[in-house]
């Protein structure tokens, strides 16, 4: 009876056999933040995802695509557990998403334990540029330390002497800091990790700096933190005193709330809103026109560059995405038009790219923007390349 | 210097925001003997309210009193269908019964007003620094907390030692049976104080919105802090919710800004930001373990059983 | 003759029979991810049954059970992270430490009653989260991936789905046994005993002081094998598994499922579960009927899913 039944499962389970080479549909999870302060971003990311599948006709290589998205409650332990979820329960193809570093690093092993192509968006934790690189995981991002190391050379540039570190103490907070400390040539006077993302009081840190009186003070604090650390920054008295230098802190999301306060306070950004390229005109005009009163920020633009990688993929190979090496293969040609440009991987497939200066100015209409300033450095390779084994 | 000033404002201020939540709390356990772990939904929807009332009315002040009057509301209306069936019972169906009220309280707010929190930004005649010593400047915003708090405080503690009110809640905390004997109104007297206790959580809710956040959930986690509190001071006993809200806002933000500090003599930088917040979170759950072992009635308390 | 058909005992037996075939339907239908499911399902019921022993039985609301989840996870993640992979090494370690720390504040904590017993077993699993989460090198609030699971003797493969959800069926079976001959014990019944009251029991000559604290180290060892297999099923440990409304979630599972009853944590574990599960479906707001929920049940069915089958009973004449 037993030996039935096995046999029974057996002859059933040859007769499912493997997922058939044709596929009917592209199924895309894309795991974000859709609840909490930081909802703006995952709303930013799913809409410019779903503008650039409008743009496409909904279609990739002639197949329609479905996408479910999953909201990972800005929790490591969470945005796991949905990661599972979208690749056991709903088998997608491809995973997208992933705004901050913990997640994608709590997430990862499923990813590539299940041999399921995850396209961060956004996350650039050092582990997946470096010693846990691997054939499954792209970024159309960046890897965290690369943006601060852009600001460090610019704040060489400045002649800026000694300098006062504060970030966030998570994955990515770390990294930033670390980036900064990297490319400055000055004297690092003091560094501070505040509680992520319980701490919104700044006070004590920026006291701290205060007391060290450097030329400048460099600062990482993404979504609303940002808001309450500009907020914060002007009520100590120091705006005005000592110059800000940022990173992910002012975007087109958290402008809006701070104002004033923001003006004349740089960051460097490897997409800036104003790029003339063909592809990043349409992507600004139509997400104006789509989404009134809004604007797109880099976190939207990465994940337009992201649908638009898994739909050249998905084309190169006709469909047949069961042959793992060659989605592989389609995915590192990133045969695609991205908004940023010229768009190249490097071997541990984080893109090599421009980054520029930006800087929040109050247009003639009234309304607070971001220009660009000039461009910090080109093609730039992340420092962790030489850390993967992928060759 | 100046800094350990700041500190000690940024502690005070910190300790009076907990104050108001667990004075609250002690008043409920204390006269209705009822555990209730839905007050940091009080002090969720409080910021809620403020939040959502400012930005209709277009005013701060405006707002912050409505969402207190509104709170009140909530808080009585609570009281009346539900906690009424509660008293008498094991403290663990209060629990059990106040756990699903946090559930449901955080569910309903995500139903009315999304996933994505709220903001409340500051009128510029508050987003501003005062100089408060020579070489201190202190947000004008937080000592507008602390003014308020201690002014709070104060009525309390008047209504609590001058009123005839408060003479009952007094008489309530210590001895239950015996005011019920003497002929007041339990039911009303009752109503009043969870109303009074949502008011204040509701307070505290609605004055930390624009510096820290309004979003889901954002009770559970004051929430046991508040209950640490209430233990520490002495169950029923207001003055001894207000000697341990200092002393716990103190050992919190003095902690947290020294320790980091401390134990970057020995570790490295990363270790010590990861260490010292939890160090100091230690701290007051130790403080709260030693009390219960050494002296479980609290501090203060305010039972004469 | 003259048998009573218990509605209780069919739905067990129903219920038991189901878990053992699972696998055999996944292998069937090739829905994985009801593995998955049900092997959590079955770990969280194995913490449910070491809670119900000291809630459901022993009287003693302790609301920081969930620390126990963390401590046998992190037994496993901090030992597989510096490298040792061995189960033989790690498993022990997990209970030993579980039991220690039960030790430790269970003598404290007993000596205190009432809400205060609840307010002290809170705190000290606050202690342990904050210690957990201060902890750089193993991640903080970050968390801890864990690379590879418990190594033991081949054949036996924890990566095995089947295998895995073989095993901890298997534990749970043996603790749901085990906690049913302690309560069944003189032993358990004094416990059960110092439940209704306590005075009477020590006037009798019972030590219940030891007695209840023997419980209580049970059941926080129980709590952390559930807790390392936890952590092999998720591949993955984080403070938030010890976070006090974790621990609120334990005792929902044991007092809906009916406490102080043999297979109320089972029927707790899975209602809740699976609810989720099948609710979350329908509507992203099923939270808020959850919440109500246990207040009616808290006010109306105080023994819960046991209970309410329990009243179910049909007397059959066979002749």
């Amino acid at each position: 009876m037993r030996n039935a039944l096995l046999a029974a499962s057996a002859a059933l389970l040859l007769a499912a056999g493997p997922a058939s080479a044709q596929q009917k549909s592209i199924k895309i999870g894309f795991i974000s933040t859709f609840s909490g302060p930081v909802a703006v971003i995952g709303n930013d990311m799913r809409n410019s995802f779903e503008l650039a599948l409008d743009h496409m006709g909904r279609k990739m290589g002639g197949l329609p695509v479905e996408v479910i998205y999953e909201d990972d409650g800005f929790k490591p332990e969470v945005g796991k557990q949905k990661t599972d979820k979208l690749i056991e329960s709903d088998k997608v193809d491809f995973i997208v998403g992933y705004i901050w570093s913990n997640v994608l690093l709590a997430s990862m092993k499923s990813a590539v334990d299940s041999k399921t192509f995850l396209i961060t968006a956004n996350a650039g934790p050092h582990q997946i540029a470096g010693e846990q690189c691997s054939p499954y995981i792209f970024s159309t991002s960046w890897q965290n330390d690369q943006t601060p190391q852009a600001m460090g050379h610019y704040m060489n540039q400045k002649g800026v002497k000694t300098a006062f570190l504060i970030g966030p103490n998570y994955a990515a907070g770390k990294d930033m800091l670390g980036g900064v400390a990297s490319t400055f040539k000055g004297k690092i006077v003091g560094q501070e990790l505040t509680k992520w993302p319980d701490q919104l009081d700044f006070s004590a840190e920026l006291a701290k700096a205060k007391a060290e009186k450097p030329d400048a003070i460099f600062v990482f604090y993404p979504g609303k933190a940002g808001v309450q650390f500009l907020t914060q920054y002007a009520q100590s008295g120091l705006k005005g005193q000592i110059p800000l230098y940022t990173a992910f802190t002012i975007d087109e999301l958290s402008l809006p709330l701070q104002k004033d306060l923001a003006l004349g306070v740089p960051g460097a950004q490897q997409w800036v809103n104003d790029l003339p390229n063909e592809a990043n005109k349409k992507f600004v005009a139509d997400y104006i026109k789509k989404y009134p009163g809004l604007r797109p920020s880099f976190y939207g633009a990465q994940s337009y560059d992201a649908a638009n990688l898994v739909a050249s993929a998905v084309a190169a190979t006709k469909g047949n995405l069961s042959d793992k090496v060659a989605v592989q293969k389609a995915l590192e040609k990133a045969n695609f038009k991205s908004v940023r440009g010229n768009f190249k991987f490097n071997t541990n497939h984080i893109p090599i790219q421009n980054f520029y200066l930006q800087e929040p100015v109050k247009d003639q209409d009234g309304n607070y923007v971001l220009k660009t300033v000039a461009t910090i450095v080109e093609d730039n390779q992340d420092r962790f390349v030489t850390q993967c084994h992928m060759k | 210097m100046t800094l350990f000033i700041e500190q000690c404002l940024n502690g005070l201020q910190f300790g009076l925001l907990l104050f108001l939540l667990a004075a609250g709390l002690t008043l409920v356990f204390g006269i209705m003997d009822l555990v209730n772990l839905a007050h940091g939904s009080l002090y969720m929807l409080g910021a809620y309210f403020a939040a959502t009332f400012a930005a209709w009315t277009g005013s701060f002040v405006l707002g912050a009193v409505l969402a207190l009057a509104a709170t009140l509301l909530v808080g009585m209306a609570v009281e009346v269908i539900a906690m009424r069936r509660l008293y008498g019972r094991d403290h663990l169906d209060h629990v059990l019964a106040t756990f699903g009220l946090i559930l449901f309280f955080d569910e309903l707010v995500r139903l009315i007003w999304g996933a994505g929190g709220m903001s409340l930004p500051l009128p510029s005649w508050l987003n501003t620094s005062v100089r408060i010593l020579p070489g201190v400047d202190y947000s004008a915003y937080k000592l507008s907390i602390i003014v308020v708090s201690l002014a709070v405080a104060a009525f309390l503690y008047v209504l609590v030692m001058r009123t005839r009110l408060g003479m009952l809640i007094r008489a309530g905390a210590s001895n239950r049976e015996m005011i019920g004997a003497l002929g007041v109104n339990i039911k009303l007297l009752f109503t009043l104080v969870f109303g009074l206790g949502a008011a204040l959580a509701g307070l505290a809710g609605l004055m930390q919105a624009p510096i820290l956040t309004v979003q889901i959930g954002m009770g559970e986690n004051i929430l046991i802090l508040a209950f640490v509190i209430t233990v520490i001071g002495g169950i029923g006993s207001i003055r001894g919710a207000f000697v341990a809200a200092i002393l716990v806002g103190f050992i919190d933000t003095l902690g947290r800004a020294y320790f980091t500090d401390l134990l970057r003599l020995a570790f490295t930088k990363e270790t010590a930001a990861t260490a010292a917040p939890a160090l100091s979170s230690m701290l007051i759950y130790l403080l709260m373990a030693i009390v219960l072992v050494i002296r479980p009635e609290g501090l203060f308390p305010a039972s004469s059983k | 003759m003259t048998w009573t058909l218990n509605l209780r005992a069919v739905v067990v037996i129903l219920l038991l029979l189901a878990l053992v075939l699972l696998p055999v339907y996944v292998e069937l239908t090739g829905s994985r991810f009801l593995l998955t499911l049900f092997t959590r399902i079955v770990i969280l019921a194995l913490a449910a049954v070491s809670l119900n022993l000291i809630l459901g039985y022993g009287g003693m609301m302790s609301f920081g059970h969930a620390a126990y989840l963390g401590i046998g996870g992190y037994s496993v993640g901090i030992l597989a992270y510096e490298g040792v992979t061995s189960g033989f090494v790690q498993w022990p370690v997990a209970l030993l430490v579980s039991a220690l720390f039960a030790l430790v504040i269970g003598a404290l904590s007993l000596r205190t009653r009432g809400v205060y017993f609840i307010m002290i077993t809170l705190a000290f699993a606050q202690m342990a989260y904050y210690i957990v989460a201060g902890l750089a090198r193993y991640g903080g609030d970050d968390g801890l991936t864990i690379e590879k699971r418990s190594q033991f003797f081949p054949p036996l493969n924890l990566s095995n789905k089947m295998q895995f959800y073989y095993l901890c069926l298997a534990l749970l079976f043996a603790s749901i046994y085990l906690v049913w001959r302690i309560v069944n014990s003189r032993f358990g019944l004094a416990v059960q005993g110092a439940r209704s009251n306590d005075t009477r029991m020590r006037a009798i000559g019972f030590p219940t002081y030891r007695y209840k604290l023997t419980c209580f180290v049970i059941a926080g060892t129980l709590c952390g094998l559930s807790g390392a297999l936890l952590a092999n099923h998720t591949d993955f440990v984080s403070p938030a598994m010890m976070y006090w409304t974790r621990s609120g979630d334990l005792i929902i599972m044991v007092v809906l499922g009916g406490m102080g009853s043999t297979f109320g944590p089972l029927f707790g574990a899975v209602a809740l579960l699976v609810l989720e599960e099948v609710l979350s479906g329908i509507t992203e707001y099923w939270q808020i009927i959850l919440g109500p929920l246990l207040l009616l049940v808290v006010l109306f069915a105080r023994g819960g899913i046991d209970g309410l089958l329990g009243k179910v009973r049909q007397k059959v004449h066979h002749d």
